[in-house]
């Protein structure tokens, strides 16, 4: 054997390892969740019965599970927009100064380190009505009238959404640091001696060459704000996505399907559908913005 | 010399056996530090009196309790006898999970003797009864002493009636100067036992029955008050402001943190009560309304699985009988806090201030045929939600009946 193929075979051997863990804990549960979407299993009976595609018929046909679905999209809608532009401008921000950048940057990813469900409940504290929400009790200060926030139907999922744009703002940023960090001093030179000003820089060389890292970062963004759950189950009146299914999104839908009401068979065909719209919105994303910048 | 040692042999082979013959059941329960002390004592006291049967006491977290017992059985290593909610009975029978309790054993007369009325129906699930229960829950006035002094009322006298309530919530509850409540006059948390109060205590009092006998239909729209019932609780909220739902987050914390005045809640909350420093309550039946008194009742119990067969099962059938005897009952009130299912029993402690209101409840208690809790829980949620929201009384009566029919419908089909 030459010593190329022994190295080849080496690194085959090395791959089987996460091979093997990724057939059994990824791949397996995956399809048998797909065979579970056909059938009528209702968690704690034995008894499985196929039937079809009535899981996903009833589905379709259900009210809260369309809210939910329209949910999910409002979710993606304002929180990765709002994610990216103001992890952008802060990170351009920070790529300007020299001293206490890596102070601020900690400061940022601290929310990102924080557990999700100790963020939420102090968010959820913060978003009550006086006399302990410090939010209303700052607006009771200035005047402004109290809102109801997390018990509101127009305003809760908003609310929901900043909270998870301020935990995600911390990664974003770092990730738009590193890419800027990469842009060739030169670029940015030349065009300054070119005669460019700032607006010119950031849309024709800034942005072009961040491309990459914007589009991982909207990928990235996009799915975990279709998978949102714990935010939604902390922050809500007995994790039920209320008030009035206001908040609730597929993943919590699913949940309750599951482990509420145990109907395990429709909770599967929910996945499928949530999988679905995760598969089709990267692939979506990837054609759009896929596009290599070189100068 | 050959032969002693056969003998020997033998005696140690007849031995083993033996010790093998004990036969061995396994009970589930889930993870309450108190219960789980409780239960070893049980069962030490009952491998004594029964030598010949050993039993293996498994718990896990309450969260996970209902997947991993789910999970279980697929699998064929569940538990012989396990503990459930009495509302997940229906759930696990037709999941073809539970084994009825035997007739001869666990007849009409025994059930009569040894429970609360709402207990027989509560475990029964089409003419046959599944589970016994050790302790039984039910809801009580809660009272802050000092609050009441505050707001110039009789620190010792609960209100009684439903006028007395609405009076007393009014005057116990304090706005900002910008109007915003900073002191609830009675907590009103539909997620909370809320739901529970409505259901079985407020639609009886305005004339109306939840479900009809056989548990199938809503009767709440088309019987008592129908809409009133909502107009009732929804008035609190949105006419005389005393309080709203999530108030402090949950009634528990509102008044546990002296910001309630008035609570409904269960008997399963005394303990937390009585942890926290500087609260001065005291406990009191549900008011009465039109002369009439109701409550909801609730309670775990242990059931049969059909993993127990033969000799297990007959080990199974005698624990389940020694749980809910009165030596069990009686520790676990003092242990676990939690109410004898047993009347004769119970009678014991009707004078005591805490323990009295819950069991003078008992009597005339009923214990809701749940078929799924959370859904049924959250259609109440709703209707309360949609009344803050802008929706008539009677719009959201009407769409919360409806709803609850697809719910009941989905099970019974």
């Amino acid at each position: 054997m030459k010593l190329r193929q022994k190295k080849t075979m080496t690194a085959y051997l090395f791959l089987i390892v996460p091979l093997i863990f990724f057939i059994f804990v990824r791949f397996f549960p995956t399809i048998y969740a797909f065979w579970l979407s056909f059938t009528d299993w209702n968690i704690i009976s034995p008894k499985m019965n196929f039937v079809g595609f009535d899981n996903f018929r009833a589905l379709f046909a259900d009210s809260v599970f369309m809210k939910s679905l329209w949910n999910t999209f409002k979710y993606v809608l304002y929180g990765v927009p709002l994610v990216l532009v103001l992890s952008f401008a802060i990170s351009l921000l920070l790529n300007n100064i020299r001293k206490g950048q890596a102070f601020y940057r900690l400061i940022y990813v601290m929310p990102y380190i924080t557990p999700l469900v100790a963020v939420s409940w102090v968010w959820r504290w913060m978003y009550q009505r006086p006399p302990v929400g410090v939010i209303n009790n700052l607006f009771s200060f200035v005047g402004i009238p109290t809102q109801r926030f997390l018990f509101s139907m127009d305003q809760a999922l908003i609310a929901i959404v900043v909270t998870t744009v301020w935990v995600n703002l911390g990664y974003c940023i770092v990730i738009f640091l590193a890419g800027l960090q990469t842009i060739p001093k030169e670029y940015l030179e030349a065009s300054k001696i070119d005669g460019a000003n700032r607006w010119q820089v950031l849309t024709k060389i800034t942005v072009p060459l961040l491309n990459p890292v914007i589009l991982f970062l909207v990928v990235t963004q996009s799915i975990l704000f279709l998978r949102i759950f714990t935010q939604v189950y902390n922050m809500t009146d007995q994790g039920s996505g209320g008030p009035l299914n206001s908040t609730k999104p597929l993943v919590l839908y699913i949940y309750q399907k599951a482990f509420l009401s145990f109907e395990m068979g429709s909770a599967s065909s929910a996945t499928v559908v949530l999988f679905g719209i995760i598969l089709l919105i990267t692939l979506l994303q990837f054609r759009l913005l896929k596009r290599r910048v070189q100068y | 010399m050959k032969r002693t040692l056969l003998v020997l042999v033998l005696c140690v082979a007849l031995l083993a056996t033996l010790s093998f013959a004990k036969t061995k059941i396994v009970y589930w329960q889930y993870y309450y530090e108190t219960k789980i002390k409780t239960v070893d004592q049980v069962i030490e006291e009952f491998e004594r009196l029964n030598p010949d049967i050993e039993v293996e006491h498994v718990n896990f977290p309450y969260e996970n309790y209902n997947q991993k017992v789910a999970a279980s059985v697929p699998a064929g290593i569940g538990p012989d006898v396990v503990n459930l909610f009495y509302g997940w009975i229906p759930k696990y029978v037709t999941s073809g999970y539970l084994q009825p309790l035997p007739e001869d054993e666990f007849s009409k007369a025994y059930f009569a003797e040894n429970f609360f009325p709402f207990v027989g129906p509560g475990v029964n699930f089409e003419g046959k009864s599944y589970a016994l229960p050790i302790a039984v829950r039910s809801l009580s006035l809660i009272w802050n002493k000092d609050l009441f002094k505050a707001a110039g009322l009789d620190p010792e006298k609960p209100p009684l009636t439903l006028n007395e309530l609405v009076a007393y919530a009014k005057k116990l509850t304090v706005y900002d100067r910008a109007g915003n409540i900073v002191q609830a006059g009675l907590t009103m948390q539909p997620s909370g036992q809320g739901h529970q109060w409505i259901r079985e205590v407020l639609i009886r009092q305005f004339g109306g029955v939840p479900y009809s006998s056989d548990n199938k239909m809503v009767m709440y729209d088309k019987t008592g008050a129908g809409a009133d019932v909502l107009k009732f609780y929804t008035d609190l909220i949105v006419e005389d402001k005393i309080s709203y739902p999530g108030f402090m987050n949950d009634d528990v914390t509102a008044f546990s943190s002296q910001k309630a005045a008035m609570t409904i809640d269960g008997s399963f909350r005394i303990g937390t009560l009585r942890n926290v420093k500087g609260l001065n309550f005291a406990f009191a039946e549900l008011p009465s309304h039109n002369g009439v008194k109701s409550n909801f009742a609730s309670f775990w119990a242990n059931g049969i699985t059909k993993n127990a067969t033969g000799d297990r099962l007959v080990a199974a059938i005698k624990f389940v009988k020694f749980l809910s005897s009165e030596y069990v009952m009686d520790l676990w009130l003092k242990n676990v806090g939690e109410l004898p299912a047993n009347p004769a029993l119970a009678a014991n402690y009707y004078d005591d201030p805490t323990y009295g209101p819950f069991l003078k409840g008992l009597e005339y208690a009923h214990a809701t045929f749940f078929v799924d809790e959370t859904a049924q829980r959250q259609v109440i949620m709703d209707a309360v939600d949609k009344v803050i929201n802008g929706y008539s009384p009677e719009t959201a009566w009407k769409e919360m009946a409806s709803e609850e029919q697809v719910v009941l419908d989905k099970f019974w089909k």
